[in-house]
């Protein structure tokens, strides 16, 4: 039965492995990824997990393909940094069941700290990568990519950008098939890497990869489209949509597999056609081997290396001309911000007020970096908010970082955060380390994780006690604080920060947006009461404008009633009272 | 019809999301191909958000680029400045009359512009809407971008019938009946 459909990428990267007949999926989310095992824990056939982070979850897929069954492991680009110590040996043992990573990389940086290109990463593993173009092609090439792993005994990495895992197209759905289940036999020279096995193993390495180059040209994946010969165009991904759209008539080389290159294929085209480019968002990775084999392209001589492509982009680069009418409006920016209600607004505003630094993490905390909290000095990666705090205090001794604190949200510091706190346990820190704990993941559209109760696929389950976790580890201090008790924050951070002791305060309230939160109370201004002072408007709460006449006024839709205003008002105008 | 580029804009948290997944839908059942590019993560914190949506034979890119848009549908008036530029000559604006303030001009680092409506009609056709006092009317703000839909389904093309049909099918359930009436007073009777 075919049902035509509109789908987002990742919605039909998800039913791809659905239709492949995956058995077992786990995953860390992370923006342009997080939608994958969303979409994949509503099939009841499928287990779908979220793991602590993305080398667990690898592990895991690892685990379920030894055994013999497809399994799944879904991330972002940089979460491959953090699955890359499994990644590179499972290259080697090759899988039982067919194993698929679906990496999303993030040209553009619409939600995420660098812009590194996993298609880099899959040549030094030496890990096949397919890269589909839109929706369906996303559905075919996932259900492919298993095919590949199970006839060439090697993991296969599915690589979506941000553009394609957030776009809607057409997908021409399929029943599901499920393979029958591999028996599973002990095989130490294949699954134990120790140094006398991985030796025969990175023979077959080698072999398979060259046994893949020379089989690559004749991959279903790959389409030669040839039309005018005076152009051509090498493309993948999405770029070959915007090649399509600015060059309509040109010839074009469409690639599905990019590790390793069809070599042979693109060395016909070349013949082909009079001129030759190369188009791919970021690294040239298609670009340098394509030189190598001695073929004459021009590539990022004419495109940059950053941010996304766009056909107007290509046009510009190629042609110097595009399709633009009117100049853009100078207006003022509108970057992202903390919603009303949010926990974190209460914490940095503290923070702000005692003007200590934080180095911070990875979440929507980070937002507190800019205007008006500024708190934020530092974020590098998941869980480095502790470990840079710690080698600064090592670097400069605890003098230095008495105005300081680590932060870092819930989610986070399961993910690696907690390694970092046990490094200040055993290398004797006396640093403060403020746990942002909102009850989830918010960053990502709000998943649970493992101090939550409730696992992907909506079941109950044991929640971590972050508190008791941080004793058990041996932190000396651990104080639990609600994040909007503003007072009991401001004493505990004044006390931790200048003593001599490793402390954690964990500062609790739910994320605004969480599912199921009620805000029965609104806060409101009393005018005759306001002192003009813009105390309140300093935590740049959402909700709170300043009037004209210098008085302040609350959105009443926006409010969320968290009273962050109301306790920075010295003059009692602006009270708490209940939603009508 | 041969086919539009259509681009719904606004400020994080307005549901522009949802409000381009029903023009997609209303386009696909219509037997056109359609693509759509949405906006998550970080980027929706109350930031400027834009999505694309982009029906006809066949579509190739997934986004509308600057001078290439048909209809403009903004949630907010600066947002509708800000992405005025995208349209074609003959490009139509469908704004909403709401002010949100960004945080840049909360801390006064910057002026909310003055007379934006004026400003755009003067290079663009604008359709005004007041989405706002619709949904209130209704007694439900969160129906206000079916109101805003309504308006300027009027000048995408399809019919009545074929936008109540996919507004109701893919809005929350409890909400279809309101969510129609914000629809069709937007629309015009």
């Amino acid at each position: 039965m075919k049902e035509k459909l509109l789908m987002l990428g990742n919605q039909a990267i998800a039913r791809g492995a659905f239709e492949a007949g995956v058995k077992v999926s786990s995953a860390y989310p992370g923006t342009p990824s997080t939608e994958i095992s969303e979409f994949l824990a509503k099939y009841p056939e499928v287990y779908a997990e979220w793991a602590p982070n993305e080398k667990v979850a690898l592990e895991v897929a690892i685990g379920a393909s030894f055994s013999g069954v497809r399994s799944l492991c879904c991330m972002k680009h940089v979460g491959l940094n953090v699955a890359s110590d499994p990644l590179y040996t499972f290259a080697y043992t090759g899988v039982n069941g067919g194993s698929v990573i679906v990496v999303a990389d993030d040209p553009g940086l619409a939600s995420s700290q660098n812009e590194q290109d996993t298609r880099m990463i899959a040549r030094s593993a030496h890990v096949p990568l397919l890269e589909p173009s839109d929706s369906e092609e996303a559905r075919v090439f996932t259900k492919y990519a298993f095919e590949l792993s199970e006839k060439y005994d090697t993991p296969v990495i599915l690589r979506t950008t941000t553009k394609l895992s957030h776009s809607q197209s057409v997908v021409n759905t399929e029943e599901r098939v499920v393979p029958p289940d591999k028996t599973y036999e002990r095989d130490v020279k294949k699954y134990v890497m120790m140094p006398a096995s991985a030796i025969g193993r990175h023979v077959a390495v080698e072999e398979r990869e060259k046994r893949l180059s020379k089989d690559a040209s004749s991959l279903p994946v790959n389409r030669e489209e040839l039309r005018d010969n005076e152009i051509g165009f090498i493309t993948s991904g999405v770029p070959y949509q915007y090649v399509r759209e600015a060059f309509p008539q040109a010839s074009v080389l469409k690639l599905g597999i990019i590790n390793p290159l069809p070599i042979k294929l693109i060395e016909d085209f070349a013949a082909k056609v009079k001129k030759l480019y190369v188009v791919e968002e970021l690294e040239p990775v298609m670009e340098e081997q394509i030189r190598a084999a001695g073929i004459k392209v021009l590539g990022k001589e004419l495109f940059t290396r950053q941010g996304e492509y766009s056909a107007n982009l290509l046009k510009k680069a190629i042609n110097g001309a595009d399709d633009e009418v009117f100049a853009p409006e100078k207006v003022p920016a509108r970057p992202p911000i903390l919603c009303s209600g949010c926990p974190h607004r209460s914490v940095f505003s503290v923070l702000n007020k005692l003007k200590i630094h934080a180095a911070g993490d990875i979440g929507c905390y980070t937002l507190g970096a800019v205007s008006p909290l500024s708190v934020i000095d530092t974020t590098v990666c998941m869980g480095a908010s502790i470990s840079v705090l710690h080698g600064m205090e090592k670097a400069k001794g605890k003098e230095f970082i008495k105005n300081w604190v680590a932060v870092i949200g819930d989610s986070t510091f399961l993910h690696t955060g907690v390694n970092s706190l046990i490094n200040m346990v055993y290398n004797k820190s006396a640093a403060t380390v403020i746990i942002l704990d909102n009850r989830t993941t918010g960053m990502t559209g709000h998943q649970d994780h493992a101090a939550t109760g409730k696992t992907l696929k909506g079941e109950e389950t044991y929640a971590i006690d972050l508190h008791n976790l941080c004793l058990s580890i041996g932190v000396p201090r651990v104080f639990t604080v609600n994040a909007f008790d503003v007072d009991a924050l401001e004493s505990k951070i004044k006390e931790s920060v200048s003593g001599d002791v490793l402390t954690v305060i964990i500062a609790r309230a739910p994320c605004a947006l969480l599912k199921g939160q009620k805000f029965p109370y609104v806060c409101v201004s009393i005018k005759d009461k306001c002192k003009k002072c813009g105390m309140c408007l300093k935590p740049g709460c959402p909700a709170i404008t300043a009037c004209d006449d210098g008085t302040i006024s609350i959105n009443q839709t926006m409010c969320n009633g968290c009273g962050l205003c109301m306790s920075r008002c010295k003059f009692g105008a602006i009270e708490k009272v209940e939603r009508v | 019809m041969k086919g539009m580029n259509i681009m719904v804009v606004g400020v994080g948290g307005q549901g522009t999301l949802l409000t381009s997944r029903i023009i997609g839908k209303t386009a696909l059942s219509a037997g056109y191909d359609v693509k759509l590019s949405e906006v998550h993560g970080m980027a929706q914190r109350g930031g400027s958000v834009v999505t694309f949506i982009r029906f006809g034979k066949e579509v190739a890119e997934p986004v509308v680029e600057a001078g290439d848009a048909d209809i403009l549908i903004s949630f907010e008036r600066l947002e509708a400045l800000r992405y005025a530029h995208y349209l074609k000559k003959d490009g139509m604006i469908v704004v909403n009359d709401s002010r949100i303030d960004p945080m840049t001009v909360v801390t006064g680092a910057e002026k909310y512009p003055e007379n934006i409506i004026e400003r755009l009609k003067q290079k663009h056709n604008v359709h005004v809407i007041d989405g706002g006092s619709i949904a209130a009317e209704l007694g439900n703000s969160r129906v206000l971008n079916s109101a805003v839909l309504g308006a300027a389904a009027k000048f995408i093309g399809f019919s009545r019938e074929e936008w109540v049909k996919t507004v109701e099918s893919t809005v929350p359930p409890k909400t279809a009946e309101t969510n129609i009436k914000a629809f069709n007073k937007g629309f015009g009777e």
